[in-house]
């Protein structure tokens, strides 16, 4: 609490190094909880995807309801599918009308003949969806097939390169928050030179001078970090009905408390890590 | 207990700091170091406490064998040895509280235990009503006695002091060498480097002269509780017989 004490002081004596200090932590921490939302949200969508293997194939409009029919005995016999479900003009426009209920100028431009029929199929195993998918491809009533195994592959590759930019940048931010805020230590360090030769002829050990140094950026770091995962906390909040609908039913949002909680903790260990790491270069550096 | 035994130091330069000095001084002792600026009698105290390293010989203080210290011994050695810097050491942005209790921080001792240790030294060297203030705020023997006062918060068995009267009046010096030798009463060993012969003559103490970085005459005059008596009565009956002969005179005027 003593070396708490005087970190405090020390910060309130200089205040624009503190601010600086505290400035590039919150933006290193901004990153991390923005790239930590992404990384998140997108292994989120790839999950829901996975865990529902579904076929949607899209009809022509000249297919008629007993080809249709006939068509899904055929699907059924293969004894692959777990459900066939057919959604018709109607239903197509209903969920349509659903999804986009907020915005009546879509609403207004939209009829049901313009939405293809469809079937929903989904398989007992992830494996068989390529067969089914095959299968629909084939016959000609069917002008579409989505195929889940493209939409989870495409994310997955996203979600690798939304990783690879992420880690590269908190790095990069972690690197130069160290370097900064061992720089404002160490020339709060050199200012303090002749304080601190007095305390060593009083008898003062090294640790007695070093603790209210690494306190100091320790606090640095968990100030950054708490700023750091408000800003983005907020921010997510407030675009959540956006993005709930810009994901449509896709069980990502709203955040869970606990999660974002969970993040918050992780970053006060990255934090302290960063403030006794950079404390520690500067001390070693200026207080040998 | 301080022995050396044949210390040198030897500046970068090449100067001597001091050259081959040998002395021992017992616990509870007082000590005159004496000598003229740059003689070495700052060297030879910042030796003692190993703020710099000689360069030849052994220096025992108490127990420890300074040389041979561990560096992580050394705040340790400190605490046990009080020292008054000749300019001070004081820290400008602490009040005078603050600066007094850095050594029982420095050491660890708890918060209530510091101030009442604090309030008891302060008021022992008089600065009770200057507590709040800063150092700027202070005259130049009160500085002082701020500095005396850091040196015995952690009751050291021995103080070096390194000119402690160096700047100030008659008067002032007075009070401050005073303070020294209650201390010393208590049983607190000390070596105070000056040159005011005024202060040498009249307190009759040992009395190491230095000169050029060598000791030239360990004056040895420990006197006796009965010769200090009697040193005291004849001063007191000295002051009597000059009071009463003014008295005379004055009446004689009249």
């Amino acid at each position: 609490m003593k070396y708490f004490n005087t970190a405090w002081k020390n910060i309130r004596r200089s205040p624009y190094q503190a601010l600086a200090a505290i400035l590039i932590m919150t933006l290193t921490f901004l990153a991390v909880s923005f790239f930590a939302f992404l990384l998140f949200g997108s292994s989120e969508i790839i999950n829901y995807f996975e865990s529902k293997p579904q076929v949607t194939a899209f009809f022509r409009n000249e297919a008629k309801q007993d080809e249709i029919n006939a068509l899904e005995n055929q699907l059924s016999s293969t004894g692959k599918t777990s459900s066939i479900k057919f959604v018709s003009k109607q239903d197509a426009l209903k969920i349509y009308k659903e999804q986009n209920k907020n915005d009546p100028l879509l609403l207004d431009l939209v009829t049901a003949d313009v939405l293809p029929s469809s079937f929903e199929i989904s398989t007992q195993k992830i494996e068989d969806l390529s067969v089914i998918s095959d299968m629909l491809k084939k016959s000609s009533l069917v002008s579409d097939v989505i195929y889940q195994k493209d939409v989870v592959s495409a994310l997955t590759a996203w979600t690798g390169a939304i990783r690879k930019i992420g880690i590269g940048l908190v790095a990069l931010l972690s690197l130069v928050s160290i370097f900064i805020m061992a720089t404002i230590i160490g020339i709060k360090i050199s200012r303090k030179k002749e304080d601190i030769e007095i305390m060593r002829l009083i008898g003062a050990t090294n640790w007695y001078i070093r603790w209210p140094f690494l306190f100091e950026g320790v606090l640095y770091g968990l100030v950054g970090a708490f700023v750091g995962w408000l800003i983005a906390t907020v921010t997510l909040l407030y675009f959540t009905p956006f993005l709930e609908s810009f994901l449509k039913g896709i069980p990502v949002l709203p955040a869970a408390p606990a999660s974002l909680l969970l993040l918050l903790g992780i970053e006060v260990l990255f934090a302290i890590f960063l403030g006794v790491l950079s404390s520690f270069l500067a001390v070693f550096r200026y207080l040998k | 207990m301080i022995k050396l035994e044949n210390v040198s130091k030897k500046f970068g330069t090449g100067a001597f700091g001091v050259s081959d000095v040998s002395f021992s001084i017992e616990k509870g002792e007082f000590v005159f170091l004496v000598g003229s600026t740059g003689s070495g009698k700052t060297t030879l105290l910042r030796l003692l406490i190993r703020d710099i390293l000689p360069t030849e010989g052994n220096i025992m203080v108490n127990d420890w064998d300074v040389v041979k210290l561990p560096k992580d011994k050394l705040s340790k050695l400190r605490k046990h040895v009080g020292f008054v810097f000749q300019d001070l050491k004081l820290l400008m942005d602490r009040t005078v509280l603050e600066n007094v209790v850095l050594p029982l921080e420095v050491s660890g001792s708890n918060q209530q235990e510091a101030v009442l240790i604090v309030d008891d030294i302060l008021k022992q060297v008089g600065l009770m009503e200057h507590k709040e203030k800063f150092p700027a705020q202070l005259s130049g023997g009160e500085l002082q006695r701020v500095a005396i006062a850091r040196s015995l918060v952690l009751s050291p068995e021995i103080l070096l002091a390194d000119e402690p009267t160096g700047n100030l009046d008659q008067a002032t010096s007075w009070e401050i060498v005073k303070i020294l030798s209650d201390i010393n009463k208590k049983g607190t060993t000390i070596i105070m480097a000056t040159h005011n012969m005024d202060i040498i003559k009249s307190l009759k103490k040992r009395i190491l002269h230095i000169e050029k970085g060598k000791i030239l005459k360990d004056e040895k005059k420990p006197l006796s509780a009965q010769e200090e008596k009697d040193e005291e009565k004849k001063e007191s009956h000295k002051h009597k017989e000059n009071k009463e002969s003014e008295e005379i005179q004055e009446k004689e005027k009249k």
